[in-house]
């Protein structure tokens, strides 16, 4: 068993509202040092294969189907065994 | 012509849809459930707005997925005329039937209101009861409908007449204020190439009665009975 953990970001240059407001909340906060933030979707993936590489494989491939968006989107897929 | 309306799990302008087009337009309608695997007999689909799977992962996304949604697009490749309204057109962007992809609203509030259309392209089969550069009137009720393409997109869809509504002013101007959702060009609607399949933000179905404070939405869907009698008579005419 592997666990495909899929970090999905808004592709640089993508307008974020949801990460603007962040940041606005962040400056009321006091932390006046921030400068952008990004909000993105982290999905754990449990799944079956026969090796790791597979495993990476296959999350990947779902990333570009259905778990991210190619048109606005980007991915990361980190792969281990659990 | 008979129109399918398609039903997925969480679609809740379904029923608005429907009654637009028989009680108002006086057409043949079916209600097509999500599960559905064959379509016969339709010459317009129409993907109604809502909230498919509760907008899980993105609008859209795993109602673009549905079996029937293999169906659908085998009727769009073969010429068939789909409409997605809101939630509808939203799906049809997941399902790569239409370009680009919908951001949450800039304001970051869900936008319930009435907005004012520019018609850029009433050369299509939906638009052909109005004038070009028409202001129309509709509600909209959506929380992702800040529209997105790249630049180079952008330019091929201006290219090829592919932008039929923007949000304009009453007065028809393109304007940031009248713009309420933060989309690129102030992009309502946007139509495929081939010119038969139309998605926009805005609910046609919710303004097709004075009693629903204006008709332009009837306006639209009887845009759609015009043209498919006018390629019927074309056809006839042809096989004389």
């Amino acid at each position: 068993m592997y666990l495909a953990r899929v970090h999905v970001t808004l592709k640089t240059g993508v307008m974020d509202p949801q990460g603007e407001a962040v940041k606005q909340g962040l400056l009321t906060l006091g932390y006046q040092g921030v400068k952008e933030v990004r909000v993105g979707k982290y999905l754990e993936v449990r799944l079956e294969a026969p090796d790791e590489e597979e495993a990476r494989h296959r999350a990947e491939e779902m990333c570009r189907r259905l778990l991210a968006n190619p048109v606005l989107e980007d991915y990361i897929v980190e792969v281990a065994e659990g | 012509m008979r129109f399918g309306v398609i039903v997925f799990p969480g679609s809740n302008c379904d029923q608005d849809v429907y009654y637009a087009l028989k009680e108002v337009l006086g057409q043949p309608v079916d209600y097509l459930w999500y599960a559905e695997t064959r379509l016969k007999g339709y010459d317009c689909l129409i993907l109604p707005g809502g909230f498919s799977y509760g907008d899980y992962l993105r609008p859209g996304a795993i109602a673009s997925l549905s079996p029937i949604m293999t169906a659908v697009k085998d009727f769009a490749l073969e010429g068939g005329l789909v409409l997605g309204i809101c939630n509808g057109f939203q799906i049809l962007l997941e399902a790569g039937l239409l370009p680009g992809a919908m951001l949450r609203n800039r304001c970051l509030q869900f936008r319930c209101q009435d907005v004012y259309l520019k018609v850029e392209n009433n050369t299509t089969p939906f638009t052909g009861r109005f004038a070009r550069g028409q202001v129309l009137r509709m509600p909209i009720a959506h929380n992702e409908g800040n529209y997105y393409v790249d630049p180079a997109t952008l330019g091929r869809l201006k290219e090829k007449n592919q932008i039929v509504f923007r949000y304009s002013n009453p007065e028809g101007e393109i304007t940031p204020a009248a713009n309420p959702n933060g989309s690129v060009d102030n992009i309502a609607g946007v139509i495929n190439e081939e010119g038969n399949i139309l998605g926009l933000m805005p609910h046609p179905e919710r303004c097709v009665e004075e009693l629903l404070s204006g008709t332009d939405g009837r306006e639209l869907f009887a845009s759609i009975v015009d043209w498919w009698a006018q390629q019927g008579l074309r056809g006839l005419s042809n096989s004389f």
